[in-house]
């Protein structure tokens, strides 16, 4: 009951400077705004950007034998997977429901030669049908020929089709050497062209798995890394955690960790773009922060200044300094509960309007990506929650101040 | 020696002994009151006179505890008020006493009605239907009742003052300090004013400490202490037939 008398008379006080709250409530409504349509459009960027580099290419999750991706630029073929290996990763990503699809790749490199020409190659051996449920992107990629792998053909980048001038059905050679040293070779026929795409493996192309383990003349499937894609994104840290778990435990006969596990983060540059976003999404939030605390601070010392009189009054008759505090706190609540209240709604409906007006834009070679902007509840609320707590905080001082100033000298102020 | 007298049933509400209070100016000292001595009793209704600057005001703001004597003793309602913190201080103020200012001093955000109600709710928690019969009752007193869902901007200076008077009686204090509390109205809603809390008086057996220049207020007050420097220099029995 009294915190509900505390709070009529902290909003009448608020009514009665009508012009000075709604000034501080705009500000701190448009902080929120800009808060919230930065965040919901440059974490559909992200996202967008996120998802070109892993469903075109990296996937969400690779698991290579240890010490395979310090080695990574030089695709060893001496650092894989065995069947053994691969049948005990099987087994526990069988168990795990997060796992939309997972797909095995021989890595290697080789010489790529048109009869007349040659040049250097990096391949993926691959199974068409896992690969393509695990980097969806990848048929999007093929700008000419086949959208699907047939044993015997070959995907190709654009750059090197364009350099070796080379086109879908043109027969080519690729020469690579195995683990032993010795070298083969495999005629291949072009079946498409791959435009690039940003980050590692980007200018990679594309054979079956079958034919990679022939080109290099295995006796068993030897992989080079296993690729999985989640159905949930935001379930990456936890799987990744899960794996590490279930698969730390298995030690080579010296006991040492037979595999290492990276999420796409660790894998691409990429992630220093995003985590340059998310940088500049915290100090966005951090100048909120201050614009809060400042309006709210400036607003409040002033209330403290304009009512010493009525302080002293109340305080006289004897009001406690605790609901004198509480009186002055609920104003500065009140102030950014209202600002905030109104910023996410201004906020959302902006973030609407970008969603129907349909924005596009390109990266690299991707052109006409779809800007969907969207801000989470989860977001709204931190969003709001940091208003409310920081317009708190703000008024703490000019509220203790209230509090603590004795009846005959707040009475005596003109 | 002076702290049971009260609830012994001898029936003196304030007594004050040798207090005196200093300012410090810079790094001079200056004594704004010394030696006062006095007894005051229930349901009087006297008041402090002297020229400006004779320490009236001090010795009101030490009687009502929202300042404190440097020296002497001074026990209220039976407390030695000297010996309570801020907080006690507030609450002892709450408990016992009520305020009339010169300025009015009401709340500006709270109509007439929760102006007067605001003590009983916010200082004492009154049960609502408690706290709406004394301000009903109230109202009528002081013929308010038309005013008061009004906004204190909304009346006038007598009306703001009877308002305050209200305001000061709802708790049922022992004890009203007044300070210059008709200075700011013509001398009919004055006399009203003093009429009202002579009244008042009488009902509730309140006492009514003035501090005032006003001679209304003068010749309506049962007892007079004359003040100079800061001293009680005259006490003198009036009989208070001033105006009722």
């Amino acid at each position: 009951m009294a915190m509900y008398n505390l709070l009529k008379i902290a909003i009448r006080n608020l009514m009665r400077y009508r012009r000075r709250t709604l000034l501080t409530s705009s500000l701190i409504m448009i902080g929120v705004v800009f808060v919230l349509v930065f965040v919901a459009v440059t974490g559909s960027i992200k996202g967008l950007l996120i998802g070109q580099i892993t469903d075109s290419m990296l996937g969400h999750i690779q698991i290579h034998k240890k010490g395979y991706v310090a080695s990574i630029d030089n695709l060893p073929l001496t650092i894989t997977l065995s069947p053994k290996a691969m049948e005990a990763i099987e087994n526990v990503i069988k168990d795990m429901p997060e796992v939309e699809a997972y797909s095995a790749r021989i890595k290697f490199g080789g010489l790529f030669s048109n009869f007349t020409e040659t040049t250097n190659i990096r391949l993926n051996g691959v199974v068409p049908e896992k690969e393509l449920k695990t980097v969806p992107l990848l048929p999007e990629r093929i700008i000419k020929g086949n959208k699907d792998l047939q044993k015997g053909s070959i995907l190709i980048p654009e750059l090197l089709a364009k350099g070796m001038k080379v086109t879908v059905g043109d027969t080519v050679v690729v020469i690579a050497t195995n683990r032993d040293g010795s070298v083969n070779g495999k005629q291949f026929v072009v079946g498409g062209i791959l435009e690039s795409v940003t980050g590692p493996g980007g200018r990679d192309g594309y054979i079956h798995i079958e034919d990679a383990v022939e080109v290099l003349r295995m006796e068993e499937m030897e992989l080079s890394e296993i690729v999985l894609r989640l159905k949930d994104f935001g379930m990456l840290q936890d799987v990744y955690t899960s794996l590490t778990n279930s698969l730390s435990g298995k030690t080579n006969e010296a006991g040492k960790p037979v595999f290492e596990i990276h999420t796409w983060e660790k894998l691409s540059p990429f992630y220093n773009i995003a985590r340059m976003i998310d940088i500049m999404t915290l100090f966005i939030k951090i100048m909120l922060i201050a614009m809060v605390l400042v309006s709210i601070m400036n607003v409040m010392i002033m209330a403290v200044y304009e009512r010493m009189r009525e302080i002293g009054t109340i305080s006289a008759i004897g009001t406690m300094p605790g609901k004198i505090l509480s009186m002055f706190l609920l104003e500065g609540l009140s102030i950014g509960i209202f600002g905030a209240l109104i910023g996410d709604a201004i906020g959302c409906a902006i973030i609407y309007l970008l969603n129907i007006s349909h924005i596009t834009f390109n990266f690299g070679r991707q052109t006409g990506l779809l800007l969907e902007p969207h801000v989470g509840i989860a977001d709204l609320l931190a969003v709001s929650v940091i208003v409310i707590i920081v317009s708190v905080a703000a008024s703490l001082q000019p509220a203790l101040k209230a509090s603590r100033m004795e009846p005959i000298y707040a009475l005596r102020h003109v | 020696m002076h702290g049971n007298s009260y609830k012994e049933g001898h029936m003196r509400l304030i007594v004050a002994q040798d207090i005196y209070k200093d300012y410090q100016v810079g790094e001079v000292s200056l004594r704004a009151l010394s030696d006062l001595n006095f007894e005051i009793e229930p349901a009087s209704f006297l008041s402090f006179v002297g020229p400006s600057g004779s320490g009236k005001t001090t010795l009101l703001n030490l009687i009502g505890c929202l300042d404190i004597p440097t020296g002497g003793s001074l026990t209220i309602a039976g407390t030695d008020v000297l010996s309570l913190d801020r907080k006690e201080r507030a609450a002892f103020r709450g408990k016992h006493m009520g305020f009339i200012f010169q300025d009015f001093n009401l709340i500006p955000v709270l109509t007439v009605y929760e102006n007067i109600e605001y003590p009983l709710l916010m200082v004492q928690n009154v049960p609502s239907e408690e706290r709406r019969r004394r301000v009903l009752r109230l109202l009528e007193s002081v013929e308010m009742m038309e005013q008061k869902d009004k906004y204190p901007d909304q009346i006038s200076g007598g009306q703001k003052q009877r308002v305050a008077v209200a305001r000061a009686l709802v708790t049922e204090p022992e004890l009203v300090l007044a300070d210059e509390p008709t200075a700011n109205l013509d001398s009919k809603t004055a006399y009203m004013i003093i009429d009202l809390m002579k009244v008042m008086k009488e009902k509730s057996g309140t006492t009514f400490i003035f501090s005032t220049h006003d001679q209304k207020i003068v010749g309506a007050a049962e007892i007079l202490y004359t003040l100079e420097d800061g001293t009680i220099v005259d006490r003198k029995e009036m009989g208070g037939n001033g105006h009722v």
